[in-house]
C-alpha cells in the first residue's frame, strides 16, 4: 500500500531515467564515474586530462608501453652489460658510465666480448649448429604437422574440436616432465628399444639418446602444436569448392594440392615455421637433457657462460647476437610481405 | 504442345526433331545419400546449343543433378551420356565439361589472368596460345582493365565474370552454371542475364543452369525443367511452361496464378464446361483435358488474363466471377486487385496502367466482375 502511494507521487519514468544515466551498470562511462569517487583515480584522470592525452591515445599507446617496458628496456640493459667488462664484484661486471672529476661522464665501451665471439670458433659453431638444428627441426615439424593439420580439417565437423583439444592437451603437463619422459623412451633400456627388440626388428639396442636425433625428436615433439595450430587455422578457412573448381578445370588431385591448397595455406606455413624456428634456435633444455656432449647449441652455451662461468658481459653479447640473428630475417621478411601487398 | 503450325519462320527446336541426336542424355539417373533420394529416376535429353534450366525450390535435387553432370557425384543408378559416350567413372578433371560455381570458387592467390589461364595450363597448351585465348575471353567478358587484379580487389559482378571466363576459356562441350547470378543485386542480375544469353549465342556452347529464380529461368532458357523432390515435373519452353503448365505445382511455381476448383459438367466439341461452386458460375474453357463428366478438375487463371470491370457482362455465356474489391496494390506499371468472391475465395488480378490518370475508377469495396476468354483458363487434373 505504502509503496504504491510513493510510486504515484513521483513520476516513475523520469525518475528512473535520470538515475540510470548516472550509473549505467556495465558501461565504461558509468564505471569511470564511480571510480571518480576514489581520490587516486581522480588525480590520475585529472593529470591525464591536463596533459592533453586522450583516453583513445592512451589505449593505442598501451601495447607500445608494454613493449617498451618489458622488451626494449630489458634488451637495453642486456646490451649495456654486453659492452662492460667481467669483474669479480656484485653485480659481476664493470660500470659502463663513470663520473670523472664530478663533471665528466666517462663511457667505456668494451668490445672485447664481441671480438671474442668473432674470434673463438666455439661460438660460431654453436650459432651455426643451432641454426642447423632449428632449421631441420622446423622442416620436420612442417612435414609432420602439415598432414596432421590437413587431416584435422578434413575430419567430420563434430570431431574437429576434440582433435584440436588433443593437439593442445600436452601443454597441460609441464614441459620439463614431458622432455624427461622422452629420456625414458629413448634411452638404451627405454621403451623404444624394448619394443623394437621384442618385435625382432633389431637385435642390438639403438643409441638414440644423447645424439642429435634425440634433440630433433624432442624439438619436433615439443613445438609441434605451434606448427599445427596456425596451419589448421589457415587450412580450415579454405573453401572446398576451390578444389572442385581445380578438378573441373582439369587438375588432378595431387597437382591441385600443390597449386591450390599449399599456396593458400602459405601464411599458416610461414607463421608455423617462425613459431617453431624461433624458440628452437635458443632452446637449451632439450639439447641439455636429450642431446649429447657433442650437441652444440647456442642456448646451452649461453646458459653455461651465464650460470657456470658467471660471465655476464660475454653471455649478454651472445644473447644480443642471437637476437640479431632472429630479428634481421623477420624484419626482412615483413618488408617483403608489405611490398607484396602494395603490388 | 499446342503448336499452331502457322509460323512462316523456321523455329529452332531440336527437341521436337526426331532426327536430332541429344548432346547429353540422362537415362534413369538416381542419386541417393543414405536413405535420402536426392535425384529420383530422371531421364532427360539436352541438345547441342541449348540454354537449359533446372528450376526448383532448394532441396529439389537440381544442384545434385548438375554435380553429377560435372562428375563430382556419381549416380547411384542410371547413365549419363555425353555425345553418346558413358560418363560413369570419368573423373571431373577428364570431362570436357566446365562448371561455374555458385561461390565462384576463384583462386584467391592468383590474379584474374592466372585464374583464367589455370585450366589451359593443365592441358599443357603452349604459352603463346594460352595468352591469346585468355586475352580473347577477358575481352569477351569486358574485364581487360582488371586482368592483373586479385579476386578480393574485384566487385561481385566482376568476380562473376571472371568465374564465367575461367569456365569458358577451355571451350567446354557443356557449361554448367550453379546459381550463377545468385550473389548479384537485382538490376545487375537482369543485365547479366542478357549478357549470358549473348555469350551463349556467340559461342554456341550448351549451357545448363541451375536456378531457383523462375524469372531468371524464363529469361535465359531455351527449355526449363521444373523439378520437385528429386523428380522432373515438366520440361518445356518458358512459354509453354507459363501458358500450358501440366500441374498445379508448375502453375504455382512459375508466376502468380489463381486456382479454382470445379467439376466437369459437360464435354463438348473442343470445349469443356466446368461447374465451380467456388467461382459461382459455369466455366467454359477451350483447353482440352481427358476428363470425363463429373471428374474433379482445377482451373488455373493467370492474374493478367482476367479483366476487371464494374459492369456485369451482357452475355451470359462469358466466363465471369463476381466479388468485392478487398485490396489494391499499386505497383506503378501494374495495379494488383484482390477480389473476394461471394464464395469467400480470394482472386488476384493484375491490370496494366495504360493511362496516367491518378484516379482509378475501381476502389475498395466496389462490386466488380472478373471475365476471361475460354482460351485463358488452364484445366488441370490431379
Amino acid at each position: 500500500m505504502n509503496q504504491k502511494h510513493q510510486d504515484t507521487k513521483a513520476p516513475a519514468v523520469e525518475y528512473l531515467d535520470s538515475s540510470s544515466t548516472d550509473s549505467v551498470p556495465g558501461t565504461l562511462e558509468g564505471f569511470h564515474k564511480q571510480l571518480q569517487l576514489l581520490p587516486p583515480y581522480r588525480w590520475l584522470s585529472q593529470a591525464i586530462a591536463g596533459s592533453g592525452i586522450s583516453a583513445r591515445g592512451l589505449l593505442i599507446a598501451t601495447p607500445y608501453l608494454w613493449l617498451l617496458l618489458f622488451f626494449l628496456a630489458p634488451f637495453l640493459i642486456v646490451l649495456k652489460i654486453s659492452f662492460s667488462e667481467y669483474a669479480i664484484a656484485q653485480p659481476p661486471y664493470t660500470a659502463l658510465f663513470e663520473w670523472v672529476d664530478d663533471i665528466y661522464i666517462q663511457v667505456k665501451l668494451n668490445l672485447e666480448n664481441y671480438q671474442l665471439l668473432y674470434e673463438d670458433s666455439l661460438y660460431w659453431r654453436a650459432y651455426l649448429n643451432s641454426v642447423k638444428i632449428a632449421g631441420i627441426s622446423t622442416l620436420l615439424a612442417l612435414l609432420v604437422g602439415y598432414p596432421l593439420a590437413y587431416g584435422m580439417t578434413r575430419a567430420p565437423r563434430h570431431w574437429r574440436l576434440a582433435l584440436l583439444m588433443l593437439v593442445i592437451l600436452p601443454f597441460w603437463t609441464s614441459f620439463l616432465i614431458r622432455v624427461y619422459a622422452w629420456i625414458g623412451i629413448l634411452k638404451k633400456e627405454g621403451l623404444l628399444n624394448l619394443l623394437l627388440l621384442n618385435l625382432g626388428v633389431i637385435d642390438q639396442p639403438l643409441t638414440v639418446m644423447n645424439t642429435d636425433i634425440a634433440v630433433y625428436i624432442g624439438i619436433v615433439y615439443s613445438y609441434l602444436p605451434f606448427m599445427v595450430l596456425p596451419l589448421y587455422a589457415s587450412l580450415e578457412k579454405m573453401d572446398d569448392s576451390l578444389l572442385e573448381a581445380a578438378a573441373d578445370l582439369g587438375c588432378r588431385p595431387i597437382k591441385s594440392f600443390w597449386q591450390i591448397t599449399f599456396p593458400i595455406s602459405i601464411h599458416g606455413v610461414i607463421a608455423g615455421c617462425f613459431l617453431v624456428f624461433i624458440p628452437a634456435l635458443g632452446e637449451f633444455v632439450i639439447p641439455d637433457l636429450l642431446g649429447g656432449s657433442g650437441t652444440l647449441m647456442i642456448g646451452k652455451t649461453l646458459w653455461a657462460e651465464f650460470f657456470s662461468n658467471r660471465d655476464w658481459p660475454l653471455s649478454s653479447a651472445v644473447a644480443v647476437v642471437l637476437l640479431l640473428i632472429l630479428v634481421v630475417p623477420i624484419v626482412a621478411f615483413q618488408k617483403m610481405q608489405e611490398k607484396d601487398k602494395v603490388a | 504442345m499446342a503448336a499452331s503450325g502457322q509460323e512462316v519462320r523456321k523455329k529452332w527446336e531440336p527437341w521436337n526433331d526426331p532426327q536430332e541426336k541429344p548432346h547429353v542424355q540422362l537415362v534413369g539417373v538416381t542419386k541417393r545419400f543414405g536413405d535420402f533420394t536426392a535425384v529420383d529416376n530422371i531421364s532427360l535429353d539436352i541438345y547441342k546449343g541449348e540454354f537449359f534450366s533446372l528450376l526448383g525450390p532448394s532441396g529439389c535435387g537440381k544442384t545434385t543433378l548438375l554435380r553429377m553432370l560435372a562428375g563430382f557425384e556419381q549416380p547411384s543408378q542410371g547413365q549419363i551420356l555425353l555425345e553418346g559416350s558413358d560418363m560413369a567413372g570419368v573423373p571431373p578433371y577428364r570431362r570436357p565439361v566446365n562448371m561455374m560455381f555458385q561461390s565462384y570458387a576463384l583462386f584467391p592467390h592468383m590474379s584474374v589472368e592466372t585464374n583464367i589461364a589455370f585450366g589451359l595450363k593443365q592441358d599443357k597448351i603452349p604459352k603463346g596460345e594460352i595468352a591469346q585465348r585468355v586475352d580473347e575471353v577477358i575481352e569477351l567478358v569486358e574485364l581487360s582493365a582488371f586482368a592483373k587484379r586479385k579476386p578480393h580487389q574485384l566487385s561481385g559482378g566482376q568476380r562473376q565474370r571472371v568465374a564465367l571466363a575461367r569456365a569458358l576459356v577451355k571451350k567446354p562441350k557443356m557449361l554448367l552454371l550453379d546459381e550463377p547470378l545468385g550473389a548479384l543485386d537485382k538490376k545487375l542480375r537482369a543485365q547479366t542475364q542478357f549478357e549470358l544469353m549473348n555469350i551463349q549465342e556467340k559461342l554456341g556452347i550448351t549451357f545448363v543452369i541451375v536456378t531457383h529464380d523462375q524469372e531468371e529461368a524464363m529469361t535465359v532458357s531455351t527449355r526449363i525443367a521444373v523439378m520437385d523432390h528429386g523428380r522432373i515435373v515438366q520440361v518445356a519452353t518458358p512459354n509453354e511452361i507459363y501458358e500450358y503448365p501440366n500441374s498445379r505445382y508448375v502453375a504455382g511455381f512459375i508466376g502468380d496464378v489463381n486456382i479454382i476448383e470445379g467439376r466437369v459438367s459437360e464435354v463438348g466439341e473442343g470445349y469443356l464446361a466446368i461447374a465451380s461452386e467456388q467461382s459461382g458460375c459455369s466455366i467454359r474453357t477451350r483447353h482440352a483435358l481427358d476428363a470425363p463428366v463429373g471428374a474433379a478438375v482445377w482451373i488455373a487463371l493467370r492474374p493478367e488474363k482476367l479483366v476487371i470491370s464494374m459492369d456485369a457482362p451482357a452475355d451470359t455465356r462469358t466466363n465471369c466471377m463476381a466479388g468485392e474489391v478487398w485490396d489494391i496494390g499499386y505497383l506503378g506499371n501494374l495495379s494488383i486487385y484482390h477480389v473476394k468472391l461471394d464464395s469467400g475465395a480470394m482472386i488476384t488480378t493484375a491490370q496494366t496502367n495504360r493511362t496516367r490518370d491518378t484516379d482509378r475508377p475501381i476502389t475498395w469495396e466496389d462490386r466488380v466482375y472478373l471475365t476471361w476468354t475460354p482460351d485463358a483458363g488452364i484445366v488441370l487434373g490431379q
